[in-house]
């Protein structure tokens, strides 16, 4: 889970970099989206390392599914008889809801993809002018899907938090004072990446990027 | 006070099991949460009915006996006190009152809230000690520990093995008790000859009786009545990746 | 009737004689051994897995024998011991204080009231330096200074500091030292561990202990279990009272079926009584707790001066407060040893003074410790009891003075044994609690851990080889006529105890029985009492075999059986603890005679007369006991009167 978890996390943190990158303005932004694609040329051909990083993403994203579902069914195989009263005690909502979030993640990823990768989803659909395809993407009249991509990244942000915390403790954090920084890195991590992620389509449904 | 309970009556390990309803009155807040249902207990038997069967020994808090889930949580409402140290007063007049045995596949309910916990001593049987045969042993100065190390390991050594951790845990894991066995050991300089097999035997025996994995929930922690902490937990990981780097064997092989 | 008779004396043949210092090495030496090969093919049963029944368990196991070990806890990790708090004594003198081999015989022979043997006690100091050793190599979390070395405290009755600990939780840590060496030996099939399992009857062959009768307590099932030799380390009987310090489930079952099968119960009237337990809070209570004897150290005991003082602690004006222990015992004051502030506390709530709902209570007062010290250095010093007297009572002790009273704790009678720990049955062997040894007619604090793990670890498995090694046992099994005998029995004392359906529960019987007990047999003793509790016990044990309602069947998981059974068996332990406290027509130790007490109150012994161990014969159902006297002769501690004044 945590070593998966954490290449996912790179990756999410280099796509938020780029995603920020539309503040500089169209023609940069779609020239960084090119230049993605010829990324690791002339040592590699063409969009060879895109496809090595996705095939790494998708290794990375059924890594991280298949652990959670081992971990999953054998949390359902050690209680058989459920409770009749049950009650939370910590009551971390990021803890508890790390399948569902996980589960509603990876629905929203499939329809980004869909959406913003293929273009298959997208108003536009310009492989050409990314920047147009965002614009379009998040125009006022489509609050909705917004308000979908924001659900989506709350709720990948408590997905986050716990998932932060989680894997410094799977990786031998062990010390009280540790375990205090490391949920407190994770809650600023979480939100950081959060905000990282909104500001863009605010920016869009606000008119500060047009 | 008077109370309806609703206790989980199961006749035996074949048993289906269900909840029955039960009317207490008259119960004094001074009495301790088992003395309530020793009440109730009384009162069945004279009415020709069958008793409560639930475990207790001690009814200190120390010998980890007891056992209950009383309203959805572990060892009741009150933090840091096991079942038997539950006074009534933190109830009031009027509730009701569910109570549960221990649910997890490694527990098996015996007879109404009494479950087995055998797989508790497996896991200690798998590699939690330090083997020094009885005379082995050298002069107890010969070897000082610091003292902030012997400290955090009888934190770890607090662990009474009630269960309430597996019974919270909402995969059904014996992480922490585990890990406070190991954290424990693994602090000491007696400890550490054994160290990496200690680990790789008890997440086996830990694994093999069918508790679930662990999450870092935190559930465990905020139940326990012994404030086992959380982070014994990464030191369990952390010796856990070294043993397997290493390539150790089990104990005994 | 006469309730005993006297047979012949008793004597100890297995300690050496000569000097004191030297009878353990010797008798070392003169073991016997049995050869590792053979060792093999002997089976030694265990019954109780405290600190005395683990370590011997885990150490036999470790020397080779195939063992057999019977809790009636579902783990071995929670026998009794656990709860022991203060620490364990040894004799290492880290403190450089005078403390020395010696110093702790000469404390413990002398804090036993000088009723026990000086043999014994020896070996058990001389060995006390290896416990401490052993522990930490098997990783107890022992207290450590900053220097990384081993803390030690002061205890009650010795002045040194000589007291190892692990803050309040000392035989939870060594019993789980134990735990985790007997779990090693069962993960290596060296020891069969049956958990949940109550041995209900001894199986004695040709004279010799061979077998147990048990019941699997999960399935009923009935089954007889055989062994080259049988340890019996299955705690001490302080439930005969109902309210104690001790388990619910603590029982005196297995050594009273062996004191039944011929095996002699020795100084059963030695109760100690500690002095600060929280109070009854009603007919609900099911059992006490204790309170660390160290509040003892800021706390200042004391009642209202006037009778049906009604008024809530702090209305009550300094000087009609009676400091009772300052008062009387000015140089000890507060810190007088356990027996004489248990009674003190008795006789000013006689007296109609006690305080709280009950009268039976006195109060413990920290008010001038926090003016003086401050609330902080308080709550470093006692925090974790002050929350735990809080949670219990919902009273918070750093405003309102906590309420004490004294609690059965500790019973130093028991199944008679020899320098060997070897019961009058030959091959029965008993030790920890169990056995009546070491401490005499009181034992001293921090002493009970220590005479448990040097039973276990190092006394029993030297001393059982001899028994193992001096000749082949004949080959039995479970169907010899005595076993097949000592089962039917079992069957049909269970069957009876289910029959009688009557209207009362086991629960109501013990408490009575424990009323009885405690009136009568508890912190003071007089002849009339004790004989007027006979009467009462005799009437009861008849009532309960006629009303007793035991609910359920034999077969499957059924307490009120389990307890039905060790109930009917304090009955006729009650007898006997009175039948002992009548006859020893002194006051020692936990045994305080009205009748015989010094001007100004204090215990008055009788080295005359009473310089012996009483140990009693079983000779039938309603026939009288047997007392055989065992001379004790003290060559180097010279019986003195105790003073605390």
């Amino acid at each position: 889970m945590a070593v998966t978890g954490i290449l996912l996390v790179l990756f999410l943190i280099a796509h938020m970099l780029g995603n920020l990158k539309i503040f500089t303005g169209e023609t940069a932004f779609d020239h960084y989206a090119h230049w993605l694609r010829g990324l690791g040329t002339p040592l590699l051909p063409e969009t060879w390392f895109l496809w090595i990083q996705r095939t790494v993403l998708l290794a990375a994203v059924l890594g991280h599914i298949v652990a959670a579902t081992v971990l999953a069914v054998r949390a359902r195989a050690a209680r058989p008889v459920r409770y009749a009263h049950r009650k939370a005690v910590r009551g971390s909502y990021a803890a508890r809801t790390m399948r569902w979030g996980g589960v509603i993640i990876l629905l929203f990823v499939i329809y980004h993809i869909l959406d913003l990768t293929t273009g298959h989803l997208n108003p536009q659909g310009d492989s050409a002018n990314p920047y147009g395809n965002v614009v379009a993407d998040f125009a006022p009249e489509r609050w909705y899907v917004t308000l979908f991509y924001t659900l989506a990244i709350v709720a990948l942000g408590f997905h986050l938090r716990h998932g932060a915390f989680s894997a410094f403790r799977s990786l031998g954090q062990q010390t009280p004072g540790g375990e205090r920084r490391a949920r407190a890195a994770a809650l600023v991590f979480a939100v950081v990446l959060c905000v990282g992620y909104l500001v863009v389509p605010f920016a869009v449904l606000t008119g500060l990027v047009a | 006070m008077n109370l309806t309970l609703r206790i989980w009556r199961q006749s035996g390990p074949q048993d289906k099991g269900r909840m029955v309803a039960y009317q207490v009155d008259d119960v004094s807040p001074d009495m301790s949460f088992l003395e309530m249902l020793d009440v109730l207990n009384e009162r069945l038997i004279l009415s020709g009915e069958e008793p409560v069967a639930f475990d207790h020994d001690c009814r200190e808090g120390i010998c980890g006996m007891c056992g209950l889930m009383i309203n959805g949580e572990a060892h009741g409402p009150q933090r840091g006190t096991t079942a038997c140290q539950l006074h009534m007063r933190q109830f009031s007049d009027g509730d009701t009152i569910d109570i549960e045995p221990w649910r997890a596949r490694a527990f098996p309910v015996v007879k109404d809230l009494v479950v087995n916990r055998g797989a508790f001593d497996k896991i200690i049987a798998a590699g939690g000690y330090i083997t020094a045969p009885t005379g082995s042993a050298p002069e107890a100065h010969a070897t000082p520990v610091a003292k902030a190390d012997a400290d955090a390991a009888f934190e770890a050594a607090a662990c009474i093995a009630c269960g309430a951790c597996v019974a919270a845990c909402p995969n059904g894991s014996g992480m922490l008790f585990t890990a406070a066995k190991l954290t424990q050991l693994s602090l000491l300089p007696q400890g550490q000859p054994e160290r990496y097999t200690r680990v790789i035997g008890m997440v086996d025996a830990h694994d093999e009786a069918g508790f679930g994995g662990c999450t870092n929930a935190g559930e465990c922690t905020a139940v326990c009545p012994k404030g086992i902490p959380l982070n014994t937990i990464g030191r369990l990981n952390r010796d856990y990746l070294k043993a397997t780097a290493k390539g150790a064997g089990t104990p005994g092989s | 009737m006469d309730l005993f008779t006297e047979g012949d004396p008793i004597a100890d043949t297995k300690a050496p004689d000569g000097p004191v210092e030297t009878r353990w090495d010797r008798r070392r030496f003169d073991a016997k051994l049995v050869n590792p090969a053979n060792r093999r093919r002997m089976t030694v049963i265990v019954v109780g897995t405290g600190l005395a029944g683990g370590s011997a368990a885990a150490t036999l196991a470790e020397q080779g024998y195939r063992v057999r070990s019977y809790c009636y806890q579902d783990s071995p990790r929670r026998a009794h011991s656990i709860a022991a708090q203060g620490g364990i004594n040894a004799a290492k003198n880290y403190r450089n204080d005078g403390d020395s081999v010696h110093r702790l015989f000469y404390d413990t022979v002398k804090g036993g009231d000088f009723r026990s043997r000086e043999s014994n006690v020896h070996r058990l100091a001389e060995v006390s330096v290896n416990i401490i050793d052993q522990c930490v190599a098997q990783g107890v979390p022992f207290a450590r200074e900053y220097g990384g070395l081993l803390d030690t405290r002061s205890f009650g009755g010795a002045q040194v500091q000589r007291t190892f600990y692990a803050r309040g939780q000392t035989g939870q840590q060594l019993l789980l030292g134990a735990y985790q060496a007997l779990e090693r030996q069962i993960g290596l099939g060296n020891v069969e561990m049956n958990e949940r399992h109550e041995m209900l009857e001894l199986v004695v062959v040709d004279g010799r202990a061979r077998g147990i009768v048990v019941r699997d307590m999960v399935t009923g099932e009935i089954s007889t279990e055989m062994a080259d030799a049988v340890v019996l380390a299955s705690g001490g009987y302080g439930n005969v009272f109902y309210l104690s310090t001790n388990a619910k489930g603590c029982n005196v079952t297995a050594t009273w079926r062996a004191h039944r099968k011929g095996a002699y119960f020795a100084n059963p009237c030695y109760t100690q009584i500690h002095p600060t337990c929280i109070p009854v809070s009603g007919d609900h209570q099911s059992k006490l707790t204790l309170m660390s004897e160290s509040l003892r150290n800021d706390g200042r005991v004391w009642v209202p001066k006037a009778k049906g003082d009604d008024r809530a602690p702090r209305d009550i004006p300094e000087d009609e407060r009676d400091y009772y222990l300052e008062r009387i015992y000015p140089s000890f004051g507060n810190l007088v040893p356990r027996d004489i502030a248990s009674r003190a506390a008795k006789n000013v709530c006689d007296e109609g003074r006690g305080v709280g709902p009950t009268k039976l209570g006195v109060y413990l007062d920290f008010a001038d410790a926090i003016t003086r010290l401050g609330r902080k250095a308080i709550e470093a010093k006692y925090g974790n009891l002050f929350e735990m007297y809080e949670r219990i009572t919902g009273e918070d002790p750093y405003e309102v003075p906590m309420r004490i009273y004294p609690a059965v704790h500790y019973t130093m009678g028991g199944l008679w044994v020899d320098y060997d720990l070897q019961s009058t049955i030959p091959g029965l062997f008993v030790i920890g609690e169990a056995n009546f040894s070491d401490h005499g007619a009181n034992r001293l604090g921090a002493s009970a851990l220590m005479q448990g793990l040097a039973d276990g670890y190092f006394v029993l498995p030297a001393t059982i080889a001899n028994y193992l090694a001096s000749g082949a046992l004949e080959k039995v099994d479970a169907g010899h006529p005595a076993a097949v005998e000592a089962r039917a029995e079992v069957e049909d004392r269970i069957r009876r105890l289910l029959a009688v359906d009557g209207d009362r529960t086991v629960d109501s019987f013990h408490r009575e029985l424990g009323q009885i007990m405690w009136e009568h047999c508890g912190m003071e003793r007089s002849e009339a009492g004790l004989r007027k509790a006979i009467d009462e016990i005799r009437a009861l044990r008849q009532e309960f075999w006629k009303r007793v309602r035991v609910p359920g069947s034999g077969e499957g998981l059924n307490q009120s059986l389990e307890k039905a059974g060790r109930v009917a068996d304090f009955f006729e332990l009650a007898e006997l603890m009175c039948i002992d406290a009548l006859h020893r027509e002194e006051s020692c130790g936990g045994h305080f005679r009205a009748e015989h007490q010094t001007p100004d109150g204090e215990a008055q012994r009788d080295d005359d007369r009473f310089a012996y161990v009483a140990a009693w014969e079983y000779t039938g159902d309603g026939e009288p006991v047997v007392l055989h006297k065992e001379d004790l002769k003290f060559e180097y501690v010279h019986p003195t009167q105790r003073s605390y004044k």
